[in-house]
């Protein structure tokens, strides 16, 4: 009976086992990696949530079907779904499994001599055969000197020498694998301990480094509030040069007024696209710019309701650009104003209104005046670009330059175009895995290297006595083993230099 | 000298470059033609042809290298002309990108015996450049704000050397799959007349290896300075754009196909499919991506 009650047992550690040396074998690793390359394929064609959230909405829209499904298996966030990190982290898994054995193996064999001159050199690669006037130890003597120069390893042997280079090779394959745990290590506490926001300033308003400062804002779950640099940001001016020919632009500029907090001093410095703002594992970048036309609204009293620069939100190279000024404080109801800002306004047939060119040169404020219930109780979050009008009346229409007012229909009240400022989006990132991914790629690219180049091989030279004993001459016979090229020279080398005259010959 | 000038004349070094190259060619098929009648057991009679065979194939290559001449002037032209590097649009990359596979064919045939490639790999060149200057040309333009960069010049150079090496790598792998044909079960090699001076199969195995070997460190390093450049640029250094995703894939099928090679000892056709696989992928990231795909790398200013 006690054999009925072991078996599962054994069983138990033996399918354990089975299933480790399957999930570290080669062939399980290299299926993971393909499967990693085919798996992250979708991503690329799918719109992606984190990338681009309006997009994923779109295609809620036009496909619900596709679309549910595609999100039951997390498709629209594929690279931070379930199963494309099981993917992952089993191909690590067996990573580890599969090089910290071979770098326990490798460090024991760091002292290891090479292994001993085989019987039949004949069977090995690039053997070669000659006579020699040279005794058998001046031969042995030569060839330990050529490759001590060479920085073989060395091993004698009975009437031969072994000898071995290249062990670096595999170091470097090692650390190649292990380089790319460290990355792994790296973008998980880059994750972990990350933050990731953003917020829209105007030109002359400030920004100050608290969580309440951002209109997004995600963060890791290790992230703490005290890892924000307290810091308080102004913007001075910003700068846009666009290509007069193409209206492309050319160059963006961002001077900025920091002052942290704790200094009394600020100081003024230029944050460009590629050269963003550094404070430890934080920088801050310039993301994206455009338009806030400036209004001031009042009621019909006179008395200012709302008065301020407004973002509007670039819809093309142009700047045409689409924004909502909501005033809920007037009576008898709510005032809701769908806007669109034209840098520079041109007019014609077939399109109507249009920017023709991405500065203010003749800007205009065209807006739509709506009136009734702008929503903003119903708890539901609003887009600030967008007014939801289902509740609302349109009452009028109209176009205005800069120091232009409207007198709003029906005496409720006026609105003032008093010109244009720009308004910059400030990305705030912190990433503290940061230099261990860099330090992981940049060890992981050098082990790459050492792993690819290094070459390693192995030959032996062992000396037979002649046939005729007669003469002190005799037989030298070499061969070698090896993966990559250059044995064939390397042996040339060597039979030269035991060929080579001695100085008292002649 | 004006920009318009220098553009114009880059215009005239690529069109004539695309003349030479058609040229190298014509030399090339005929070379390729005439193989088919030598009969290697009968050399001797057959000499004549066997020299005409020789000379057409050492005017394709003078005629490739000097087409390689005209198109380096024809990209720095372009460069001049645009005051940077010529790295800015799909035109540009399409340029220099047929100048690098050109590059890496005629630094491959210094030590190796590919001079039976020249057909296929000029054919290529010829419909890359054609490609370029029919389809995707762009007057000279400034660079976009995110291309302002050092890492513009590191990261795309990287980029472009490591992609005209692949395609080389995976010609190699085509041939192979196609000498691999003429294999008898017993490893007998039976191929016709034409197929007869291109490598064993063995070679082909052994150099579209080597070639992939050489390049793959570069394709890393490539993709970690476009990661470090991502992060200065856009705040992340790796946000899984599209470009980025495809890179990523090229880069885990070529180590797919180097540990295949290496450890699991795939040799010959599977390790041939592999490698067209992995080049595959690299080709549709330059072509889809560019010019279809959505996320951050569309600058094919199309």
């Amino acid at each position: 009976m006690s054999y009925e009650i072991k078996t599962p047992e054994l069983g138990t550690i033996g399918l354990l086992r089975w299933l480790w040396r399957q999930l570290t074998s080669m062939r399980t690793a290299l299926i993971l990696l393909l499967l990693l390359g085919v798996a992250s394929i979708p991503g690329s064609i799918i719109p992606q949530r984190n990338q681009d959230p309006t997009q994923v909405q779109q295609y809620f829209v036009n496909n619900p079907t596709l679309a549910k499904v595609f999100d039951k298996f997390s498709l629209f966030n594929l690279y931070s779904s379930t199963w494309f990190s099981a993917i992952y982290l089993l191909l690590f898994i067996s990573l580890i499994g599969c090089v910290l054995p071979r770098t326990w193996e490798h460090f024991k064999n760091i002292r290891a001599l090479p292994p001993l001159t085989p019987k039949n050199l004949i069977r090995l690669e690039e053997f070669t055969k000659f006579e020699s006037q040279k005794s058998a130890d001046e031969i042995l003597v030569i060839a330990r000197a050529h490759f001590s120069k060479r920085r073989y390893r060395i091993r004698d042997c009975d009437a031969s020498v072994a000898v071995e280079k290249g062990f670096i090779r595999e170091s470097g394959n090692l650390l190649f694998h292990l380089s790319l745990i460290g990355v792994l290590i790296g973008v998980s506490a880059g994750v972990l301990g990350g933050m990731r926001g953003s917020a829209i300033v105007n030109e002359g308003e400030s920004f100050t480094n608290v969580a309440t400062s951002y209109d997004s804002l995600s963060a890791g779950r290790l992230f703490k509030l005290s890892d924000f640099p307290p810091v308080t940001l102004k913007v001075l001016k910003f700068t846009a040069v666009y290509d007069p020919l193409t209206n492309a632009p050319l160059d963006y500029s961002l001077i900025l007024e920091v002052t942290e907090s704790g200094k009394l001093d600020s100081r003024r410095v230029e944050v460009k696209v590629n050269k963003p703002l550094t404070f430890g594992s934080t920088r801050i970048y310039l993301q994206a710019n455009g338009f806030s036309p400036k209004v001031t609204v009042r009621d019909n009293a006179g008395k200012i309701v709302l008065s301020g620069a407004i973002p509007f939100l670039p819809q093309d190279g142009n700047l045409t650009s689409i924004g909502a000024i909501k005033v809920p404080d007037l009576t008898p109801t709510q005032l809701g104003i769908v806007g669109s800002f034209l840098p520079t306004a041109e007019r014609d047939k077939i399109r109507g209104g249009f920017s023709s060119y991405p500065e203010a040169l003749n800007p205009r404020l065209l807006m739509a005046a709506w009136l009734g219930d702008l929503g903003l109780d119903t708890g539901v979050p609003q887009s600030v670009y967008r007014i939801n009008t289902a509740k609302m009346e349109r009452v009028g229409l109209k176009s205005l330059a800069p120091g232009q007012v409207w007198e709003l229909p029906g005496e409720i009240g006026s609105i003032t175009f008093d010109g244009v400022t720009k308004w910059v989006n400030l990305q705030i990132v912190r990433d503290p895995g940061k230099p261990f991914a860099l330090l992981g790629a940049v060890f992981a690219l050098l082990g790459l290297l050492i792993s690819l180049f290094a070459r390693r091989r192995r030959i032996w030279i062992r000396t037979v006595l002649g046939e005729n004993t007669a003469s002190s001459g005799v037989i030298v016979e070499i061969a070698g083993l090896s993966r990559s090229p250059g044995l064939a020279e390397e042996i040339d080398a060597l039979v030269r230099v035991l060929k080579e005259k001695r100085g008292d010959d002649e | 000298m004006s920009k318009t000038d220098w553009a114009t004349l880059s215009n005239n070094f690529v069109y004539s470059s695309m003349g030479i190259i058609f040229i190298a060619f014509i030399s090339f098929a005929f070379q390729t033609a005439w193989s088919f009648r030598v009969e290697p057991l009968a050399n001797e009679t057959l000499k004549t042809k066997s020299m005409k065979y020789t000379k057409a194939g050492r005017i394709g290559i003078a005629l490739a290298i000097l087409g390689f001449i005209f198109l380096s002037a024809g990209v720095i032209a372009r460069g001049v002309s645009a005051g940077r590097v010529p790295w800015g649009n799909m035109y540009e990359f399409s340029i220099t990108g047929g100048l690098a596979f050109l590059f890496a064919y005629l630094v491959t045939l210094r030590k190796y015996n590919v001079q039976w490639l020249g057909l296929v790999v000029t054919l290529a060149v010829l419909l890359t450049l054609g490609t370029a200057v029919t389809l995707l040309y762009v007057p000279t333009a400034p660079l976009a704000p995110a291309l302002k960069s050092t890492w513009l010049v590191i990261h795309v150079c990287a980029a472009i050397i490591s992609g005209g090496v692949f395609l080389l790598a995976n010609c190699v792998a085509a041939a192979y799959l196609i000498m691999d044909r003429y294999q008898d079960e017993d490893g007998n090699e039976n191929r016709p007349n034409w197929a007869k001076q291109l490598p064993t199969l063995a070679e082909l195995d052994q150099l579209s290896y080597r070639l992939v070997a050489l390049v793959f460190p570069l394709w890393t390093f490539s993709v970690i300075a476009g990661a470090i450049w991502a992060e200065a640029a856009w705040g992340r250094y790796w946000g899984w754009d599209p470009k980025e995703t495809w890179a990523f894939i090229t880069w885990v099928a070529y180590a797919a196909y180097l540990h295949a090679r290496v450890t699991a000892g795939w040799k010959g056709k599977r390790a041939a499919w592999l490698c067209l696989f992995a080049g595959s992928t690299f080709l549709f990231n330059y072509v889809y991506v560019n010019i279809w795909g959505a996320g951050r790398h569309t600058y094919s200013g199309l």
